[in-house]
């Protein structure tokens, strides 16, 4: 073991080794940050539909759920990667942005919408735990669907949720990693990068996993805290 | 404007070898089901033990996998298990054991999840069961193995299902050793013949095909179990 590569120069000069793993977990944060806010939102939209009392919706928002939940994520990727820019009318333009900004735009629309399936399904689970006198109440009250929604469901679904949630906050961030295989720079493909460069295999993986399990410990404490405020009082696990 | 031209026509010839492919991702999908659960169980019923040490390194381990992704785990396995297995066997350089490598990853980091799906098991079995084996007179861990296990396991056969397809839709991250699995097989030819857009969405609809076929059928038995 030898752990000064980490404050060697890289070959161009500009920074250490270091500083090589620093950018590769810049980008997995941002990468991570971007397909979980695209998650949660289309994730809500879906859980919502797969609740309402349309059956066009409810099956459309079915069937997303379950093309998304049965094609590996890495087949997904590439498909985002290599196909859609193919066949989709105007592909062609996506090709000629900047690689780093190709390779950052499907990696997180392919994680955030991969994402959306789960977060869609915990969505609905909290939905349908709540009991339906709420909805009815709120139907009786004179309110509409979606106010009923608005005000009486979702404010308590959501804070429901939390707990689930957080294991798919973690998710997201470990998933990233598959986006090293279509060549974007996140925190796994730089440990392969100095793998390749330092031929120091052991230190190079060390360093990277002990960044995972700083993110993941950290994410946890955040999630901690967001859920102890959100815990519902009267409920299992609240300690009110 | 021009559109894409699809040509599907490298398919038929390519279906032997992207089937050896999908042996080697069943393969590593049934080592790592089977190895997995044995592990996980063991797993599980040590972090329910009274013996602190024990409980800790059982929950250590599951924390360490489950904190980790799967990419770096198997990036770990590809460097340290080949040699390790030489030393230990003897194998010349030339030996290629990435299957094995990868069998030996998926089933340690698997085990993992299976130890919470059958922690969950077994705390789902009501203590009077484990309490009136006591008083039959069985040790602990006769009790576990003949009177709690047997029960934790069936309730959580469909829990324990859905994670084996995952599991397999987790296998095609093989792709990182460039071992020919069943997507890594489609990639090659796609990539070999130009018709790289082709095999993507091919794969693709053979794993939907088959995983929703699977999903299906657990929730049939789910609704068996439950009934």
């Amino acid at each position: 073991m030898d752990f000064r590569i980490f404050v060697t120069p890289v070959p161009t000069g500009e920074t250490t080794y270091l500083g090589w793993l620093l950018v590769g977990l810049r980008n997995t944060v941002a990468l991570s940050l971007a397909a979980w806010v695209l998650a949660l939102a289309l994730g809500t939209v879906l859980g919502i539909l797969r609740t309402v009392p349309g059956r066009g919706l409810r099956a459309l928002a079915g069937a997303y759920v379950e093309i998304f939940r049965n094609v590996p994520l890495l087949v997904q990727l590439f498909i985002w990667y290599f196909v859609v820019p193919e066949i989709v009318p105007g592909g062609h333009r996506f090709k000629q942005i900047d690689p780093f900004a190709q390779q950052f735009l499907a990696s997180a629309a392919c994680l955030g919408l991969f994402t959306a399936a789960r977060v869609c399904e915990q969505v609905r689970a909290g939905i349908e735990s709540l009991p339906p006198g709420q909805r009815n109440a709120g139907l009786a009250l004179g309110l509409t669907l979606p106010q009923t929604y608005r005000y009486v469901l979702l404010p308590m679904a959501a804070r429901l949720i939390v707990p689930p949630l957080t294991s798919e906050t973690l998710n997201v961030f470990k998933n990233s990693a598959v986006c090293s295989t279509i060549g974007l720079l996140e925190l796994t493909a730089q440990g392969r990068q100095l793998v390749d460069y330092t031929a120091h295999a052991y230190e190079s993986f060390l360093a990277v996993t002990v960044l995972y399990l700083v993110v993941n410990a950290a994410i946890q404490l955040l999630m901690r805290a967001v859920e102890s405020r959100a815990r519902v009082p009267g409920y299992l696990g609240s300690r009110k | 404007m021009t559109m894409y031209e699809f040509d599907w026509s490298s398919i038929p010839g390519a279906l032997p070898f992207l089937w050896q492919g999908m042996k080697v991702s069943l393969a590593i999908t049934a080592i790592a089901v089977v190895a997995g659960i044995g592990w996980g169980t063991v797993l599980a019923v040590m972090r329910l033990s009274p013996a602190r040490p024990v409980s800790l390194f059982a929950a250590a381990y599951v924390s360490l996998f489950r904190s980790v992704p799967l990419v770096m785990v198997l990036l770990w396995f590809f460097l340290i298990v080949p040699s390790l297995l030489r030393d230990v066997l003897g194998l010349s350089h030339a030996t290629d054991l990435r299957l094995a490598s990868a069998m030996v990853a998926f089933a340690l980091f698997e085990a993992a999840y299976y130890s919470e799906i059958m922690r969950a098991g077994i705390q789902s079995v009501p203590k009077g069961q484990r309490f009136a084996a006591l008083a039959l007179g069985m040790t602990p861990l006769q009790a576990m193995w003949h009177v709690v296990l047997p029960q934790a396991f069936r309730n959580m056969v469909p829990l324990l299902l859905t994670q084996a397809i995952i599991l397999f839709q987790d296998t095609s991250l093989v792709y990182v050793s460039a071992l020919a699995d069943f997507f890594g097989a489609a990639y090659k030819v796609g990539d070999r013949d130009g018709r790289l857009v082709e095999m993507l969405l091919f794969a693709g609809a053979a794993y939907f095909v088959l995983c929703s076929a699977a999903s299906w059928a657990v929730r049939l038995l789910r609704r068996r179990v439950l009934a």
